[in-house]
């Protein structure tokens, strides 16, 4: 996605904000249109948010979830898509554990497919929130420092974070335990650190990633305690922090591991706003989708 | 060909005789709000309101409207008109709202601006002032308050420059025959 493409959803983003805000939270852009979200993994926000956008662009947004659906019998990924293409949806909003399924669909399918989530591959809509997000209260995006935190290896929205932060000229570091990053990933221009105490002090923003509990059984941690100590952000920590430094989630959070209640509730975190502006920002891609053009943002 | 229909002076002559009209029809100011449909309606939107809170000693409450998700044409052009914020701050229900306007012509935009205005509340009336009418309504909307009609074919456009937005206060007609 290019620069001008990220600023474009940005922008009518931020004029979607102000509908959330009034009595009759409904305009009627997308009336009539249909969208079908089909979700193989668990999501409260992403899949709550995707929902209220559509809904509140006045179109008809059904929810599927591939537990309670003939998945279960067996019937296979691309013969789901084309059923459902064969009810005329406009949008399909896509999570799924494989890398590259929603562009699979969206391949074999002529209506608009996003991607909620792909394996560990990318998150886009979440990127997109958390920029608006820094944008609200950093004013630009040049210059700023960012440090994701956590289990970089398994996290899409790292990737996703990675790439649109890189695209709109901030710098990012990634931190955490050597079994948890990848390889080679300074070839994407970032650059790594294994401490967070040696970043904490040199970035505007805070990226704190969920620690999945299911890895510790894979031994890449000896124990969620150790990990807290050397990884988890605390106030203790934040005191090494620059005084206006920002901190985002992308939820759910796991209390006391990545990150303590205090920090949570303190007012660096921007976590609930983040989530406030999933919204805007999924009304924002699902207007530029439907509006005529024949626009693809990869 | 292009002709100049509306020089500064007449349009702030115009501005002077709406504000007044407003006033007169609305007997005061005391239940009144100017919303001014974007983007050169906001800034007609503002002139009245400062002329009418001038001449009352007043402080009439001004809205910005962007009519862009309510218009009934999205989806046909290619591209999407830029969507731009809507600020209404303060409560409408049982308000006179004047809805402000640069150029009246099919009617499609006032449409869109009330559909717009009710969901934001009950107002006790809703006002039309336009700084020029046009003609060749496609629906049945009629303004309260004219700056100046002009009789146009269809095939002409009329161009409303204020200086706010550009260089200066002018109205001009485009391709009319000589």
């Amino acid at each position: 996605m290019s620069k001008e493409d990220i600023l474009s959803i940005l922008d009518t983003a931020d004029s979607f904000k102000e509908i959330s805000t009034r009595k009759i939270k409904k305009v009627p852009t997308l009336r009539g249109r249909t969208i079908i979200s089909l979700f193989f993994e668990p999501s409260t926000r992403t899949r709550t948010s995707f929902e209220i956008a559509g809904k509140r662009l006045s179109a008809d947004v059904i929810n599927i979830s591939a537990s309670t659906s003939s998945v279960t019998k067996g019937e296979n990924l691309i013969d789901t898509a084309r059923n459902l293409e064969a009810m005329s949806p406009d949008i399909l909003v896509v999570r799924h554990s494989c890398a590259g399924a929603p562009q699979l669909i969206a391949q074999h399918l002529k209506c608009s497919v996003i991607n909620a989530g792909d394996g560990a591959h990318e998150h886009p809509t979440q990127a997109l929130l958390d920029l608006l997000t820094i944008r609200e209260h950093k004013r630009t995006f040049k210059g700023l420092k960012v440090a994701i935190v956590g289990d970089i290896a398994h996290s899409r929205v790292a990737r996703s974070n990675i790439h649109a932060m890189k695209t709109m000229g901030m710098e990012v570091i990634l931190v955490g335990p050597p079994t948890m990053m990848p390889a080679d990933i300074e070839r994407l221009g970032v650059s790594v650190c294994h401490n967070l105490l040696d970043a904490i002090g040199e970035v505007d923003i805070i990226m704190m990633l969920r620690i999945q509990l299911e890895r510790q059984s894979r031994f890449l941690l000896p124990s969620l305690r150790e990990y807290a100590n050397l990884f988890g952000l605390t106030l203790e920590k934040l005191k090494k922090a620059r005084p206006g430094v920002l901190i985002i989630h992308p939820g759910p959070v796991n209390h006391g591991v990545e990150i303590s209640p205090e920090v949570m509730s303190s007012p660096h975190s921007l976590i609930l706003n983040q989530v406030t502006n999933g919204v805007a920002v999924r009304m924002s891609l699902m207007y530029l989708l439907l509006g005529g053009a024949d626009e693809t943002f990869d | 060909m292009d002709t100049v229909i509306l020089n500064e002076k007449d349009i702030s002559r115009a501005v002077n005789r709406i504000a007044h009209e407003i006033l007169e029809k609305n007997r005061g100011c005391e239940n009144l709000a100017l919303v001014g449909i974007r983007t050169r309606g906001v800034y007609l939107a503002k002139r009245l309101q400062q002329k009418i809170n001038a001449m009352e000693k007043a402080s009439i409450d001004h809205g910005i409207l962007d009519i862009t998700l309510y218009r009934d044409d999205l989806g046909l052009e290619k591209q999407n008109p830029v969507l731009k914020k809507t600020e209404i701050a303060f409560p409408i229900d049982g308000k006179d709202v004047v809805l402000c306007d640069d150029v009246l012509f099919t009617g499609r935009t006032i449409r869109a601006a009330i559909d717009a205005l009710v969901d934001f509340g009950r107002p006790a009336s809703v006002q039309l002032a336009v700084l020029i009418d046009r003609g060749h309504r496609e629906l049945p909307i009629r303004p309260d308050y004219v700056g100046k009609n002009i009789p146009t074919s269809k095939s002409m456009s009329v161009k409303v420059k204020l200086r706010e937005e550009d260089e200066e206060d002018q109205v001009v007609l485009i391709g009319a025959n000589s």
